[in-house]
């Protein structure tokens, strides 16, 4: 597969896309660990929700 | 905290018939985390695949008898461009739901997709400058379509920036709202800038009367990414859905241990 002479620009534009659909999947990813453990962290503090429910029963 | 506002009249209509599930369920953050967790291994599953074949199509796509090998700049500029419009479009229903039906959900669903809608905007902005260079023998030029696209840009972060200016999720969610409908403004004069005014930008060659000019060697893994990439940004929102369900516990818990400490 040839590229031909600008082939730098195509290039480009892809590492582009692939690095900021990482960049949020990586963000989704972290964010969710850190409210489960903040949520977590809340729970072993002795606070927790009128319905029982824990950061434990979120999958 | 969503989960404990009061049940509206508005969100009690009945599914059809043959589900039992009421939009009232749905609307319950607790019974939304539990579907997350069923459907997003799906989701996802689904949107490696097709975007492996999108890029194997896009990969295997002919050259352009004008652009050369620069076509496939294509695959990946116009579903970004179509998502950046989608997303604020998806806002500006939360963004009703949120004033007119007051759905539990509504911003949680608005906030959620405004720095994935950036993204793609971004993503439209610097892929079609890419592809200009080239072609138009320039990065940018201040014709309509372009300079209304850079508009949604900053409205999405113009967006992001008010969300986190109001620290009451529930006052910074009618703002936003607003804020959002009047944006949508935006989303007609971007279809059209290339109709209505004269611009460097080509008019459109998919969504249109007659129907698509493209070839279906190129047409094809065109809509085939636009797929992949819509069930990217369905699997990204409804992920970024259930952290802010998660933060607003956070900060529900936080404002309890206060208010306990302080008693």
């Amino acid at each position: 597969m040839s590229l031909g002479p600008y082939a730098s620009f195509i290039v480009t534009s892809y590492a582009l896309v692939a690095a900021v659909v990482l960049l949020l999947i990586v963000w989704v990813a972290i964010d969710f660990r850190r409210q489960k453990q903040r949520l977590r962290e809340l729970e072993q503090s002795g606070v927790t929700r009128r319905s029982g429910r824990t950061a434990a029963d979120i999958k | 905290m969503p989960d404990q506002l009061p049940v509206t009249p508005a969100t009690t209509i009945r599914m059809p018939k043959d589900s039992n599930m009421t939009l009232i369920e749905l609307a319950n953050p607790t019974r939304f985390l539990s579907l997350t967790a069923r459907i997003l291994p799906w989701l996802a599953a689904a949107t490696a695949i097709l975007l492996a074949i999108g890029l194997y199509q896009s990969a295997m796509a002919p050259d352009d008898y004008q652009q050369g090998a620069t076509v496939k700049i294509m695959f990946i500029h116009v579903p970004n461009a179509w998502l950046s419009m989608f997303v604020w479009g998806v806002m500006s229903i939360a963004a009703l739901g949120t004033l007119v039906w007051r759905h539990p959900l509504a911003d949680v669903a608005a906030k959620a997709a405004a720095p994935i809608g950036a993204a793609f905007t971004f993503l439209a902005l610097v892929t079609g400058s890419l592809w200009g260079r080239p072609m138009w023998g320039t990065y940018w030029e201040w014709d309509a379509r372009l300079t209304s696209v850079l508009i949604l840009f900053l409205m999405y972060l113009g967006l992001m920036a008010l969300w986190r200016a109001v620290e009451d999720p529930s006052r910074a969610a009618r703002a936003a709202a607003i804020l959002t409908l009047v944006g949508a403004i935006n989303l007609p004069i971007i279809k059209f800038s290339v109709d209505w005014w004269n611009t460097l930008h080509q008019p459109a060659s998919v969504f249109r009367m007659g129907g698509p000019t493209l070839d279906r060697a190129f047409l094809m893994p065109l809509l085939v990414m636009a797929v992949a990439f819509s069930l990217l940004f369905i699997t990204l929102h409804i992920a970024a859905m259930r952290n802010e369900i998660l933060r607003r516990r956070v900060r529900s818990l936080q404002m309890m241990q206060a208010s306990q400490r302080s008693a």
